[in-house]
């Protein structure tokens, strides 16, 4: 026992706070186009390397290389691009109107726009996302209505959701988007379940939920991939991994021991990892998980490699727990740059069309919001009271009637 | 004294303990280095080191868990789960384990564990940053539920939850974090400087968990409340101008029955205010109590006011919210039954 070493109990720290140089050494980044790509309908046990490569398609001169080109359309590079930027024009102006008192609370996707956007293209129209609150890339890539996004941010009388949810925390089923919680990990499951609903129908649809990298340690994570395994359920399960759980960095959640992609391997389902600011990689790899699903071969876990550029939300300021320009040295870049860059290196994109895009995607973002403003800002207008007691249950209870009729609507 | 709000007078607590026994620790999401989403743990790392107040994965059945381990071991964590709502997941760990561990094991492992959760509405959380959810924990025989309503209490009450041996649940009000509010979101915000238990001595002192504070005496009714109702009620009592007792229950289990009764037997009436919805709530408990304890005392229905029975609606924050015109109300439906 003298010889024992005391035991020490280890907390793991990031490698750089405020104040300190941000620092990606550690990281390793196998090249754009290194990363083999197996067949799809290749069996699992041959693929077990893939959760410690990258899948990565655009290298640094903006050039698609290697097997996991997905040789799109230029039509299909415009709609993305488009839609990426509207998310982070959308973004910026949103997270201002929470400045200035016009909501309660705002939640950006920046940085992590290619993955929402490249997924939402990808799959069908009838296949079903199951999100988290930094994915409204889907609903732009879909064309939602941006009128009726504000108004559910304002909670006014035009809300979607009758002001019963926290700004941002969307449904829209006709989009192919589930409804948002604030809880983390418990629609995981639920995409699971969705997926083995169409399964046992003989449908031909398949789901894509996503978690963040924090979120990985939750129960409902585990649990979700072992019935995916278990049932082959056409899923594909996504982990963004965008470095931050609010304050903590990823290896709070376990990324200094292994990656997040690998997680798939105790469960015997591939595991892939994806430069997730590389909209030409996301899109491939989620073509090549959604066609394996489509062959009744089951689930795939995806770990989209992100940055989160912005805060949490707008109730925390980033520079108080990481060095404040740790976003812009950030080795996989900006997906907005990448994939504008790669449009030009094509041909098909300038500076000037760019500037263009984006001036039109700020007067159609300024539009829907004095539209939103004009029904009114948080509290300025409200959904009718009476609405508040509705879809409790299908059809209200005694307690609510009573309730609803002491308030006098 | 120093004045202070209630996050810095549980930072204190907290600074006090970790200070005084090497057998506290604290850890939960987003409290270590960045001190937490609401501040309670600003500066502890710092202090006290990395092992003393630590991040954890974002795994609130983990949080419980591994809590319940360490105080089985000996040591004494007090843990945060980062808003009430989000610790369901927790619950197989609340119910099934922290509160039998000591009745099932006949006393040989127990688990000395202080649960500390922000919750309760009135600052736009929506249904997932809002919620009130006492009745749930107050019905698990083994577990303890505190609840304090200022900074002299909260820092009291934190001390003597700690060195507590048994599991306890300490819901802190983060509506009143910062001043106390008395349910009118339309009048300009308070902090707490003035208010006399705002006033919080340095050093270690414990508020005894099961006495409730009696806040203001009356003759005519018995207010029961608790957190941000307290200021609720006063703020109720007055526009009715009824004189009315105030109780301050401050810890829901154990409940302090004695001065419940005390009250109500000598106004003869009851009115309980809790902002958790009204069915199934904590209220219904007390009125079951106060009946079986004073009905011969009674000279009106006992009232209840409550949240409704809907999740918390963002837009409607203030028409869910059980504010002073309701409680006028039940004061003065009850002063003329």
């Amino acid at each position: 026992m003298d010889n024992q070493p005391r035991l020490t109990l280890h907390i793991p720290e990031p490698p750089a706070r405020p104040g300190d140089h941000p620092d990606f050494g550690g990281m390793k980044l196998p090249k754009a186009g290194e990363t083999a790509r197996p067949d799809v309908d290749a069996a699992e046990p041959t693929m077990r390397d893939m959760p410690f490569g990258m899948i990565r398609v655009l290298d640094d001169g903006h050039h698609a290389v290697g097997p996991w080109d997905p040789h799109l359309d230029v039509d299909i590079l415009h709609r993305g691009l488009r839609a990426m930027m509207l998310t982070r024009a959308f973004d910026d102006r949103l997270f201002r109107a929470h400045r200035q008192g016009k909501t309660s609370f705002y939640m950006k996707s920046t940085g992590e726009e290619a993955i929402a956007v490249a997924q939402s293209l990808m799959l069908g129209a009838r296949d079903m996302c199951f999100p988290t609150y930094r994915v409204v890339g889907w609903l732009m890539a879909r064309n939602y209505p941006l009128l009726d996004l504000v108004n559910q941010i304002f909670s006014n009388a035009g809300d979607p959701l009758r002001g019963r949810q926290l700004p941002i925390l969307y449904s829209a089923r006709d989009y192919g988007f589930y409804s948002i919680s604030g809880n983390l990990g418990s629609r995981f499951g639920h995409a699971v379940g969705w997926a083995m609903a169409s399964a046992y129908k003989g449908d031909d649809r398949i789901a894509l939920a996503y978690v963040g990298e924090g979120t990985t340690a939750e129960g409902g994570f585990h649990e979700a991939i072992t019935f995916a395994s278990v049932y082959r359920a056409p899923v594909i399960l996504c982990v963004t991994n965008n470095q931050w759980a609010i304050s903590s960095f990823s290896g709070i959640a376990g990324a200094n021991e292994t990656t997040f992609a690998a997680k798939a391997l105790a469960y015997g389902i591939p595991g892939l990892r994806v430069d997730g600011n590389d909209f030409l990689a996301v899109w491939a790899a989620t073509q090549w998980a959604a066609e394996r699903a489509r062959l009744n071969l089951g689930a795939t876990l995806i770990e989209l490699f992100t940055y989160r550029a912005s805060g949490h939300s707008t109730a925390d300021d980033p520079a108080k727990y990481r060095p404040a320009d740790e976003a812009l040295q950030w080795p996989l870049g900006d997906p907005i740059e990448r994939l504008k860059g790669h449009l030009i290196a094509l041909g098909e994109w300038d500076d000037e069309r760019h500037a263009a895009l984006q001036s039109a995607l700020e007067d159609e973002v300024r539009a829907a919001v004095r539209a939103g403003e004009a029904i009114g800002t948080l509290g300025k207008s409200k959904p009718e009271l009476a609405s508040m007691f509705e879809d409790v249950f299908k059809q209200p209870d005694w307690r609510v009637i009573e309730q609803r009729r002491e308030m006098g609507v | 004294m120093p004045v202070m709000n209630m996050v810095q007078a549980l930072n204190n607590a907290l600074d006090e303990k970790l200070g005084g026994d090497p057998n506290v620790l604290i850890f939960g999401e987003d409290v270590g280095y960045f001190g937490g989403v609401f501040r309670v743990t600003d500066g502890l790392q710092a202090k006290h080191g990395l092992t003393r107040c630590f991040d954890t994965p974002i795994a609130e059945g983990g949080i419980i868990a591994t809590a319940i381990g360490m105080g089985a071991y000996g040591l004494r964590p007090v843990v945060e789960i980062q808003f009430a709502d989000y610790i369901l997941p927790a619950f197989d760990q609340l119910v099934s384990e922290a509160a039998r561990l000591r009745y099932r094991s006949n006393g040989e492992f127990w688990a000395p564990l202080t649960v500390r959760t922000p919750y309760g509405g009135g600052i736009f959380g929506g249904q997932t940053h809002s919620q009130s959810p006492e009745a749930i924990f107050t019905h698990v025989v083994g577990l303890k539920t505190v609840v304090p309503s200022n900074p002299y209490d909260a820092k009291g009450l934190l001390i003597a939850a700690i060195e507590d041996d048994d599991p306890v649940i300490i819901l802190e009000p983060k509506r009143i974090y910062n001043g106390p509010f008395d349910g009118h979101h339309d009048r300009p915000l308070k902090t707490w400087a003035g208010h006399p238990k705002a006033e919080v001595p340095e050093g270690l002192y414990r508020v005894p968990l099961g006495k409730a504070a009696v806040v203001r005496e009356g003759r005519d009714i018995t207010v029961l409340a608790y957190g941000t109702m307290v200021h609720v009620a006063l703020a109720g009592i007055e526009e009715a101008g009824v004189d009315a007792e105030l109780l301050d229950l401050r810890s829901l289990v154990p409940l302090d029955i004695e001065a419940i009764v005390a009250s109500v037997r000598k106004t003869g009436r009851c009115v309980i205010l809790h902002e958790a919805s009204r069915f199934g709530g904590f209220g219904g408990e007390l009125s079951a109590l106060v009946q079986e304890r004073c009905f011969d005392h009674l000279k009106a229905p006992i009232e209840r006011v409550a949240g409704w029975d809907t999740p918390y609606p963002h837009a409607f924050e203030w028409d869910y919210f059980p504010g002073p015109a309701r409680l006028v109300a039940a004061l003065r439906r009850a002063m003329e039954y």
